[in-house]
């Protein structure tokens, strides 16, 4: 395979020239590690006059959010990007983007939570923000990351969301890495992201009040018009990632799958572990085993439809999470599978595995002994264990 | 696929060595990551960084613990630490070392040993004993994973107006690596 129109770029830089590619008119950021070279580069392209934004400098990701919401009721379209404790300190304020309808884009380079302080990789940042209203893609790669800026920009703003968007890549495991990324050309990219043109805006000229409060006869139909908006929000997804394929040759579905045609039993995750998945995967294949991967690339609104269509009649589903269930019955993720298996009535054997935090290294190998004992397994209800998911290599 | 794995100390460049070479790599056509071991950066501890080198897609997300390669950017590493640790069998120690190849080998038996004394090459030519650009002109010679021609076109856009004398450390240890 040749790989000669690709350039050999760090995850974070590219991700940052795809911001530029789809030319934000405002950002606000606090640097973060590991998003810390996101934001740096943006300022720079800022300064060099290469990127025509307002960059506004903040004290802190309350207030970069805050700005952000600023710029965007004005009617520019306005990116961000934070990392684990600084997305926890924007809360708040997420709840706010989204009620507002503010279409902000932010890239989510995910690392877990303190304490004990860690600046490694999870996805404990984002599961902590899951509810918050806003649409949340996961990125496998770079080039996951590079296009999903520019396919998050177009049905953020489309009238028909108007919602802001996490776009999420692995701190450092994708975020400081240098790989190939193709960067479609800037003429392409205008002709797919025309300039926003918001609904309503904010103009000294124009008075008008955005978020105002609710009463209690109003705050139900208010909060049931967004879900309703993010819900809908998938079928408008589906077709911008269609319309991508088709202008930049490479495919993005909201549920993706590897392998699952033959196989019965069936990986589920999110992110960057999922090219570990394959390559485990194809070794199970080389010795007689199939196995298949499900990857959810839309965590919100979740992708029900899609996934009941790739699981059904599958036999054995296991579900890996990147995070703690912080006292539930199981990781966010199989949660969300084990509705969706009780609603649809999918008929297999359910396991959970969680792996990776903090920046524990997870190897393809990992995933062909979780597979060798999800086979072992005869029920989805491990009655002998205190909980229903193991956590991987963890020392006791 | 080639896995190479870099042990120096903080500062040395390991992590910019990786970057230079994927970068390289990609431009020749191939399929590459550099990546550090995303550790906090501290000043002279031991640091490692990691490259893969392929004609396919890769799809792998780990570090590296059973390496083709080993580049050592610091002599006094040794005594620190076995790099070798996981080096495949008759894998190959890329070394910066004011010791001889075969001295080397002698204490490393079974690998195959690209050495070069590259604090002296890196004096010279840049006046300073920072390895960095040196050892990945030796990890060519003792690989062919990259084009020298792709190496010193990446060196230019990262060094500016330091590049010629890096891109002349490069080509000396191209030049004077012995490999045993």
């Amino acid at each position: 395979m040749n790989n000669k129109n690709k350039k050999g770029i760090e995850v974070s830089i590219a991700l940052s020239e795809s911001v530029k590619l789809c030319r934000f008119e405002a950002i606000s950021a606090y640097p973060i590690t590991p998003q810390t070279h996101i934001v740096e580069h943006l300022s720079e392209l800022v300064a060099e006059g290469e990127l025509a934004a307002e960059f506004i400098t903040i004290e802190s990701e309350h207030s970069a959010l805050s700005a952000c919401i600023g710029a965007s009721a004005a009617g520019a379209r306005t990116f961000t990007s934070t990392s684990s404790q600084g997305l926890e300190l924007m809360h708040e304020i997420l709840f706010i983007a989204s009620g507002l309808r503010m279409p902000i884009v932010m890239a989510v380079a995910n690392r877990a939570l303190s304490a004990p302080l860690s600046i490694w990789n999870d996805h404990g940042d984002v599961m902590a923000a899951r509810d918050a209203g806003w649409i949340q893609i996961f990125c496998e790669n770079g080039q996951e990351a590079v296009d999903s800026i520019i396919i998050a920009t177009r049905f953020a703003e489309d009238r028909r969301v108007l919602l802001p968007v996490m776009v999420n890549l692995d701190g450092f495991i994708l975020s400081h890495v240098v790989e190939p990324i193709e960067f479609p050309a800037q003429e392409s990219v205008d002709a797919f992201l025309p300039s926003y043109d918001p609904l309503y805006t904010l103009h000294p000229d124009r008075p008008l009040t955005m978020g105002a409060y609710a009463l209690p006869e109003l705050y139900t139909e208010a909060r049931y018009a967004q879900e309703n908006a993010l819900i809908n929000s998938k079928d408008v997804i589906n077709e911008v990632m269609g319309e991508f394929g088709k202008k930049f040759g490479r495919e993005y579905r909201v549920v993706e799958s590897y392998n699952c045609e033959k196989a019965d039993t069936v990986f589920v995750a999110m992110g960057s572990m999922n090219e570990n998945i394959m390559t485990a995967i194809d070794e199970l294949k080389s010795r007689g085993k199939e196995a298949g991967l499900v990857k959810i690339r839309l965590f919100r609104p979740f992708p029900s439809e899609e996934l009941a269509e790739v699981l059904s009649g599958k036999k054995r589903i296991i579900v890996i999470d990147r995070a703690m269930p912080g006292g539930a019955m199981n990781g966010p993720v199989f949660s969300e599978i084990s509705s969706l298996a009780k609603i649809r009535g999918l008929d297999a054997i359910l396991s959970n595995f969680i792996l990776g935090l903090g920046g524990r290294d997870v190897v393809p190998e990992a995933f062909i002994d979780i597979y060798n004992e999800s086979m072992a397994r005869t029920s989805t209800f491990v009655k002998a264990a205190k909980t229903n998911y193991r956590i991987v290599g963890v020392r006791e | 696929m080639i896995e190479v794995r870099f042990h120096g100390r903080g500062g040395q460049g390991a992590v910019t060595s990786v970057e230079i070479c994927a970068v390289s790599a990609i431009d020749d056509g191939k399929f590459a990551q550099g990546f550090p071991s995303f550790g906090p950066e501290r000043r002279g501890a031991p640091v490692l960084a990691f490259l893969r080198v392929s004609e396919k897609p890769i799809k792998l997300r780990s570090r590296i613990y059973e390496p083709d390669v080993i580049v050592v950017l610091d002599p006094s590493l040794l005594a620190a630490e076995n790099p070798t640790l996981g080096l495949k069998k008759s894998g190959t120690i890329v070394i910066n070392t004011g010791k001889s190849a075969q001295e080397i080998k002698n204490m490393f038996p079974g690998f195959r040993v690209a050495a070069i004394d590259a604090y002296s090459v890196a004096r010279d030519e840049l006046g300073i004993p920072i390895a960095n650009t040196t050892m990945i002109g030796a990890l060519v010679k003792a690989t062919d994973i990259i084009s020298m021609k792709s190496m010193e076109d990446s060196i230019t856009e990262r060094f500016g107006r330091l590049a010629q004398k890096n891109i002349n450390a490069c080509r000396r240890a191209y030049n004077e690596t012995v490999i045993i």
